[in-house]
């Protein structure tokens, strides 16, 4: 005799303390601290701060931790917990100009005002597993201290360029006048103007946009990108409380910066100039910034009367598709029990099967 | 028991009062997608997020909910998000559908008709129904505003043509109010006459595509179809193997090695009154 499954709700709630036990690991083993995540798998950090679009090295740890070491699950639990806080308004631009630069390269000048600075990076490492890192305990030679510290004023290269008027001015418009839209509040419906947009790369998923932005270099959207600058340091963040109508100080943010110069052949309206395409992520991300500046400028075809025939060209199918928190939701409802909707398609199939067996046998 | 720290139903008072003016612009436009600034829930996109956010927007502290998945009480998803609610509201819920005064669903109408006193919510994946025809949302934003609804018609033409029969069997797009053509969700297609006049109100959530629509009570639903070829719904030769009910939608499970399967009530409410009023099925196979 059949009996339905029952007893669904104790199964999750044994799976979950199941969970909580494989997350523990070994009790033998101590416990993992925030502090040591924060400090020593700072970059994972700054991964979901990012895409978790919540600034916060504490509550990202947690997540961190949460997750078992999951950036995607971080990122959704970050955002979940996001989502509850009030929104009190929008901060002032950042002038990244003004940040107090830990890195800044540029591959488009070989030298230019500030210098190039090449600060924490994996750029020029051997990748050899360092196997004396296997053994803990050994502090790392302190990094010697230059003689004179980096200028306090390093003006972004693209700047630099727009001196000669050769490549194009950003100056705001009345679209970017008042509030942005928030992509996390408001209901955003296509096409998007590239404020919106580039909230969207902001918090995009890093592997998504890396490919993206790895497929207009391989001729799917083709752009001729430099690496204009990269730059990476802390910015402040100035908001004006409407009680006192000024701006003041709430926070000092590590961002990385990218601005890529790309060469535009010019159009009936505009002559041949470098064009730009922006990226900027919380924390220390070169990958994701120059990916994000890469998609940017794609996503600006239509507007500079380019083909858009690519991919990353494609605003509705890189941004509906950008988000690894929408994408994992959807991607693993599969799991979901189907069978109401399978048995249609039992039905339906067997229908389809039978017409087509008598159809033979009647020939 | 209440979750410390989070509001009646998780989301804040603001977010409940946008929602619910999306609603009542839904409910005043029959089958039009009103776009509505979906939150970020603690449960996955994908699973039911849309039709939370429904819920939590017009649930009260003397609502009884009932929430079912695949037709049933007690399938993981839909004991989750029982939980959810049962933790964040605290409201009484309830297996049986005559009482609810909220379901939530997933895939399916419940079988016995719904009443003036309660609203159906239904969780939904992609509320574009011409989403697989034309992927971009501006163009079938136009589509729709133009009631330009010719290819859908072509869709079901070229299975005709082709199969003998429209293939789709789930999720079968129907025209609301003889206006907006409208996705009923991935319900078979065995469903679909039970949205025509419904006496309750029908809402739809779709968190991901942070959309949601309505069908008020009384309103024409028509599954999309041609007068030589009207529209079908799916049929059985057996009858549930418990309660011996054949007018409803049955899933068939299979219970042995060799492949030998049964055939049961889909809704599992509709099949324990049957039992309980002392109708008996075969028992399924030996």
């Amino acid at each position: 005799m059949y009996v339905a499954v029952k007893g669904g709700e104790t199964a999750i709630e044994n799976a979950e303390k199941l969970l909580a036990e494989e997350r523990r690991g070994n009790p033998d083993v101590p416990e993992i601290s925030l502090e040591q995540i924060s400090e020593q798998l700072s970059l994972s950090v700054d991964r979901v701060m990012a895409e978790g679009s919540l600034h916060d090295r504490k509550l990202a740890s947690l997540a961190i931790k949460q997750a078992r070491g999951d950036l995607v699950e971080a990122i959704f639990l970050l955002r979940a917990y996001r989502t509850t806080l009030p929104r009190f308004g929008a901060s002032e631009p950042l002038d990244t100009a003004q940040m107090a630069i830990q890195r800044r390269v540029s591959a488009t000048f070989k030298d230019l005002p500030g210098g190039q600075i090449l600060g924490p990076s994996f750029d020029y490492t051997h990748r050899l597993l360092d196997f004396d890192l296997a053994e803990n305990g050994a502090m790392p030679e302190p990094a010697p201290e230059a003689d004179t510290p980096v200028d306090a004023t390093m003006p972004r290269v693209a700047d630099l360029l727009g001196e000669e008027g050769l490549i194009e001015r950003e100056i705001p418009n009345d679209q970017d006048a008042g509030e942005p839209l928030d992509l996390t509040r408001d209901a955003a419906r296509f096409p998007l103007d590239r404020a919106t947009r580039m909230q969207g790369l902001a918090r995009g998923d890093e592997g998504f946009l890396l490919s993206l932005g790895y497929s207009t270099q391989r001729g799917y959207g083709r752009n001729h990108p430099f690496a204009g600058e990269i730059r990476l340091g802390e910015a402040s963040v100035e908001f004006i409380p409407e009680e006192l109508g000024f701006a003041i100080e709430i926070a000092d943010i590590t961002v990385t910066e990218c601005q890529m110069v790309n060469r535009f052949q010019g159009s009936d309206e505009i002559p041949a100039q470098f064009t730009r395409g922006y990226g900027l992520v919380f924390g220390h991300n070169e990958r994701k910034a120059m990916s994000a500046a890469l998609v940017d400028r794609a996503l600006r075809a239509e507007e500079l009367g380019e083909a858009t025939d690519a991919p990353a060209q494609d605003q509705e199918f890189v941004l509906s598709h950008a988000d690894n928190v929408e994408a994992s939701g959807f991607v693993q409802h599969l799991k979901l029990p189907h069978y109401v909707d399978f048995q249609s398609e039992l039905i339906t199939v067997r229908a389809l099967r039978a017409e087509a067996l008598d159809k033979q046998a009647a020939e | 028991m209440n979750a410390t720290g989070y509001n009646f139903a998780y989301l804040d008072e603001q977010t409940k009062r946008m929602i619910r003016r999306a609603i009542l612009k839904a409910v005043a436009i029959p089958g039009y997608q009103v776009p509505f600034g979906g939150r970020e829930m603690p449960l996955p996109y994908g699973w039911g997020t849309g039709g939370i956010q429904v819920t939590a927007s017009i649930i009260g502290a003397d609502d009884v909910l009932k929430v079912i998945d695949q037709g049933a009480d007690d399938t993981t998803n839909a004991v989750n998000i029982r939980r959810f609610f049962a933790k964040t509201a605290g409201v009484t819920t309830t297996e049986h559908t005559t009482d609810a005064t909220i379901i939530q669903t997933r895939h399916r109408i419940p079988e016995v008709l719904l009443s003036a006193h309660q609203t159906i919510v239904y969780q939904v994946p992609t509320p574009e129904p011409l989403r697989w025809i034309e992927p971009r949302e501006a163009e079938t934003r136009k589509m729709h505003a133009l009631t330009e609804y010719g290819i859908m018609h072509v869709g079901l033409y070229e299975d005709i043509a082709r199969f003998g029969r429209v293939t789709t069997s789930y999720n079968y797009p129907v025209r609301v109010n003889a206006r907006y053509v409208m996705s009923p969700s991935p319900i078979p297609k065995f469903d679909n006459p039970k949205m025509d006049q419904m006496d309750a109100l029908q809402l739809f959530g779709a968190g991901r595509e942070k959309r949601v629509y309505a069908i008020p009570p009384h309103t024409s639903v028509e599954s999309l179809d041609f007068e030589d070829h009207p529209f079908q719904i799916e049929t059985w030769e057996e009858r549930c193997a418990l309660c011996d009910a054949d007018d409803s939608f049955l899933d068939e499970v299979i219970t042995d090695d060799a492949g030998t399967r049964m055939h049961v009530c889909s809704d599992s409410d509709y099949c324990r009154d049957r039992q309980e009023a002392g109708h008996v099925g075969d028992g399924g196979p030996e």
